[in-house]
């Protein structure tokens, strides 16, 4: 049985994707065979992210659709040989995602992989709603920012009331808070929601802060998960987020920013 | 921060700000999340049969969903216009 992990957030541009592709990418260079789902229908982006939008033939609703088998539309990763991808449609809507048919394809996968992660699509439509609806864990993206935040909490009494769990009134989906883009100068100046203001607000299990890092741009315009450059502090945060999923524990770190003299002069960041 | 910032005056604190409307407006939006979704049907409904009898405005009925560990309450409250028996209120 696979342990079923939603990426989601509400608000749009928080890092869901990035997140997904890097979590993905983590679990499975753990040696756990893993597959990530794009829900985005209409508005794909998984593929371009983990670099496999030209070897993309089928997708997720061609699998619905019984017009490919599961095999034909997962696209194995160029990086590592237990990571597969389930890339969205991108010609069609939103409304081609049904619950039979998402479910269908979910427990087809439960029984090869170990890890399935949902990316979620933003919003609280559809495409949101089937992500969670079948979900174990669900990463909550958010920005220490006014909006994301309060996305995020309206995201969270979805996850409680309208997931498979929630309506058979099993154990809730256990929620994670990844908080994302945090840029620790800025919460220093008071410019910026700190993780205790967040967390006042959110009260989640943290499972890492990933600093605002030039690593994830440069990450997607290569297509190679952030988690791979092992360099940046957005790539060893993702890394420590997968460790401390799997039980391990690791202290958080990028939370006070330490900058050396001549960074903080320059103003550059890694 | 670059060179000049690291010179100017700091810059004024936002970030309380920020924490101070988010508490506010989630906890408002946290005593709507778990209402049942036929309220506002409901009140609709209502209104229209109330109507009939007695000629009452939009905004003279609420209706308001409660839930505790024990119980769920679903409070009704209509005000009557003035000339007809000043303010009289059902509570169920």
């Amino acid at each position: 049985m696979a342990r079923i992990i939603v990426v989601t957030s509400g608000k749009g541009g928080v890092g869901k994707t990035t997140t997904s592709a890097a979590i993905a990418m983590g679990l499975a260079k753990a040696g756990y065979k893993t597959a990530v789902i794009d829900f985005d229908v209409g508005l794909r982006n998984l593929d371009l992210i983990l670099g496999c939008e030209r070897r993309v033939v089928y997708d997720f609703i061609n699998v619905i659709n019984g017009e490919a088998s599961l095999s034909q539309a997962l696209i194995r990763d160029k990086n590592c040989n237990l990571l597969y991808i389930l890339p969205a449609s991108q010609t069609r809507d939103k409304d081609a995602l049904t619950l039979e048919g998402v479910g269908k394809v979910l427990d087809e996968l439960s029984k090869e992989f170990q890890y399935i992660v949902c990316d979620s699509p933003a919003g609280i439509e559809k495409g949101a709603n089937l992500a969670l609806y079948f979900a174990d864990d669900a990463f909550v993206v958010t920005n220490p920012e006014i909006s994301s935040v309060r996305d995020s909490d309206r995201m969270l009494g979805i996850l409680s009331s309208k997931s498979r769990r929630a309506e058979r009134n099993e154990e809730p989906i256990k929620e994670y808070l990844l908080l994302t883009r945090y840029d620790a100068q800025r919460v220093k100046s008071g410019e910026m929601l700190g993780l205790d203001d967040v967390q006042e607000i959110l009260s989640l299990e943290l499972l890492g802060i990933i600093p605002e890092s030039k690593s994830v741009l440069s990450a997607s315009n290569a297509g190679v998960p952030v988690i791979l450059d092992e360099k940046s502090e957005a790539g060893q945060a993702y890394s420590d987020v997968v460790a401390r999923y799997l039980g391990e524990k690791r202290p958080h770190r990028f939370i006070d920013g330490k900058q050396s003299f001549l960074k903080r002069l320059f103003g550059g960041r890694s | 921060m670059s060179l000049l910032d690291y010179f100017r005056s700091s810059k004024p604190k936002t970030a309380p700000l920020a924490k101070e409307r988010l508490q506010i407006l989630v906890a408002h939006e946290r005593t709507h999340r778990n209402q049942p979704s036929y309220l506002p049907q409901l009140q609709k409904e209502l209104l229209e049969v109330i109507r009939k009898y007695v000629n009452v405005d939009q905004d003279a009925i609420s209706v308001n969903f409660e839930q505790d560990e024990n119980q769920e309450t679903l409070e009704l409250n209509i005000v009557l216009p003035d000339y007809h028996n000043a303010n009289k209120e059902l509570n169920n």
